[in-house]
């Protein structure tokens, strides 16, 4: 992929989407985070590699904007026992990059890692998280996004918190 | 005098009791070992299913315990599992999840295997001038078998048969079969890797516990219409049973045939599967294709590690004492592509590391991994439904839904199988 050029402005309100994003998740604000989606968002953590098909193949996560809600949901129930107590998470996000711009849509791809504690001890995730994100007079939302961990093709812990 | 000694046996006699059994058999490492010798590598384990090699030369690696485990079709269709070691000096020869390959060659000095095993040639051959070098192959399990495409191996040479172990169990695998137009099931979406940091027993006896449910998965049935929650309540009509061999079910059929609602088994209805409901009445004829998709799939644990959950295969590996890796994808009916979409989606909704159910069952194994590290009370308690239990017509231990019935098999069969050296 070439380098593409990138007006400073777009970059910028970009990362700050994509930060404020990962605050709510760090900060468990599961509300505020689901209202970031796009009516017809995917949320799809892939499983054995970046490049299946998960509409033929499993996903740790593939869920359309129904499946969002019901997870946001299941969290707020206040019977969610793997994220009751929450886990202490930081993301870290880096290399950040507009791949792609077209009518209101932008694609943006960037490094991830999360440090998390909780009851079973720290666990560190490390992803390539690619969004498209459209956008409206309200700000981005999410149309898209894919979060496709590393060891994605080993054995992993449970991952109950939004990634 | 301090003399390095053997970890002395323990009486399992004294750990395991009909009704209540010691924290150590969860957290003891050494009783851990003992477990590979006397169950994972003696009993018949299942390995991976014919659906994953169809075509010759294919292979998949897989495990039995800790041991990885390369399963093969060799080019007369048969299907192989072998050790990933090199008879050389112990390299591993496969380092590939799957693919297509008429031989395997070490890389570290070039001996190359055929898929069944055999030794193909070795570098620079002049060196071994002389010598035979025909009993060097690649280990293999010592028995295979394969029931209705389900392939397990043992490592005993001797012992009951696979149709012997699988006893009463094996017609859950025949129902299984039956909701597939074609008779047969295909896995082929692809596993998630699942990693507990907690003994495989607590997985083992979760599988089939008709308890927890209400509970653990209490956040689904709020925010769902799952119909689940029903079926596991104390007015619940499903059965526990204990088929014996460690072998054991939750069979809801009772409150399917209640229902007298044909896929509600899977919280849809024939309108919705029109496809699939033709090629079951094409298959069964329309009076046993209705009966079939009114009971639905199995939910059985065949011991040590094969579950079927209704929709879900998984496959329990055990690494070490406190590490337990579940191995699950969704199950497929060949040639029903309208059903076998939805149970993929469900599956993935369901399972894995971020599943709406097994994220909760798992933050249970590990909790009560550590909650048994605790010294007192030392017993874990499973008398539940003692004074309801009952002997079915096949003569099988059944009790109710929510009944330890199926934990307390599972325990009479595993301290037969630790008591034989």
């Amino acid at each position: 992929m070439g380098m593409i050029t990138v007006e400073q402005d777009i970059t910028r309100r970009v990362e700050q989407f994509i930060y404020a994003e990962a605050r709510l998740q760090d900060e468990h604000e599961y509300a505020a985070w689901e209202a970031l989606w796009a009516d017809d968002g995917i949320y799809w953590l892939p499983a054995n590699g970046d490049a299946i098909d998960p509409e033929q193949q499993m996903s740790i996560i593939y869920d359309n904007r129904s499946r969002i809600g019901v997870r946001v949901r299941q969290l707020l129930s206040g019977k969610r026992y793997t994220q009751d107590p929450k886990s202490a998470i930081r993301h870290l996000i880096t290399n950040v990059e507009v791949l792609e711009q077209s009518g209101d849509e932008v694609s943006v791809g960037c490094n991830v890692m999360v440090y998390e504690s909780g009851l079973r001890g720290e666990t560190l995730w490390a992803a390539r998280t690619e969004y498209l994100l459209r956008d409206t007079p309200d700000g981005f939302r999410m149309a898209r996004k894919k979060v496709a961990l590393v060891n994605n093709d080993k054995p992993l812990f449970t991952l109950s918190f939004l990634i | 005098m301090n003399v390095m000694t053997r970890p002395e046996v323990p009486d399992f006699a004294t750990l395991i009791e009909k009704d209540r059994v010691h924290g150590s058999l969860y957290t003891d490492a050494d009783i851990f070992r003992m477990e590979l010798d006397r169950i994972w590598y003696r009993t018949w384990v299942y390995v991976g299913h014919e659906s994953e090699v169809p075509e010759p030369f294919d292979f998949v690696t897989k495990s039995i315990g800790p041991q990885p485990i390369i399963m093969t079709r060799g080019a007369d269709g048969q299907v192989n599992l072998l050790q990933n070691r090199c008879p050389h000096r112990g390299n591993q020869v496969c380092t590939e999840p799957q693919g297509n390959a008429r031989k395997f060659t070490c890389p570290f000095h070039n001996w190359t295997f055929a898929n069944d095993g055999r030794l193909e040639a070795t570098a620079f051959a002049d060196g071994y001038k002389g010598q035979d070098m025909s009993a060097l192959s690649l280990g293999k399990v010592t028995r295979v078998a394969s029931y209705r495409g389900f392939v397990f191996g043992s490592f005993a040479a001797d012992g009951p048969t696979l149709e012997e172990h699988l006893g009463g169990a094996a017609e859950t695998l025949d129902r299984l079969c039956d909701s597939s137009p074609t008779g047969e099931v295909e896995i082929t979406a692809g596993f998630l890797q699942h990693r507990v940091k907690a003994n495989w027993k607590f997985v083992l006896e979760n599988e089939t516990d008709g308890y927890h449910p209400a509970f653990v998965h209490a956040s689904v049935f709020k925010v769902t219409d799952s119909g689940i929650g029903g079926l596991y309540g104390s007015k619940s009509t499903a059965v526990t049973r204990d088929f014996g061999n460690g072998h054991t079910e939750l069979d809801l059929r009772p409150e399917f045939r209640m229902r007298d609602q044909p896929l509600s088994w899977f919280g849809t209805t024939p309108e919705r599967l029109p496809d699939y409901v033709a090629a079951m009445e094409q298959a069964h004829g329309p009076e046993k294709a209705r009966e079939v998709m009114i009971d639905g799939t199995p939910h059985v644990m065949i011991f040590p590690n094969l579950f079927i959950a209704e929709i879900q295969i998984f496959v329990l590996q055990p690494r070490a004492v406190d590490d337990t890796v579940q191995h699950v994808t969704a199950l497929q009916f060949k040639g029903a592509p309208d059903i076998n979409r939805r149970l993929r989606q469900q599956t993935m909704g369901s399972v894995g590391p971020a599943g709406f159910l097994l994220a909760d069952d798992s933050e249970m194994y590990e909790r009560t991994h550590r909650g048994v590290l605790s010294r007192d009370p030392e017993w874990l308690f499973l008398t539940r439904g003692e004074h309801r239990e009952r002997t079915d017509d096949d003569g099988f231990r059944v009790g109710h839904a929510t009944d330890e019935v199926p934990s307390r098999g599972i325990w009479r069969h595993y301290r037969q199988m630790m008591e034989v050296e």
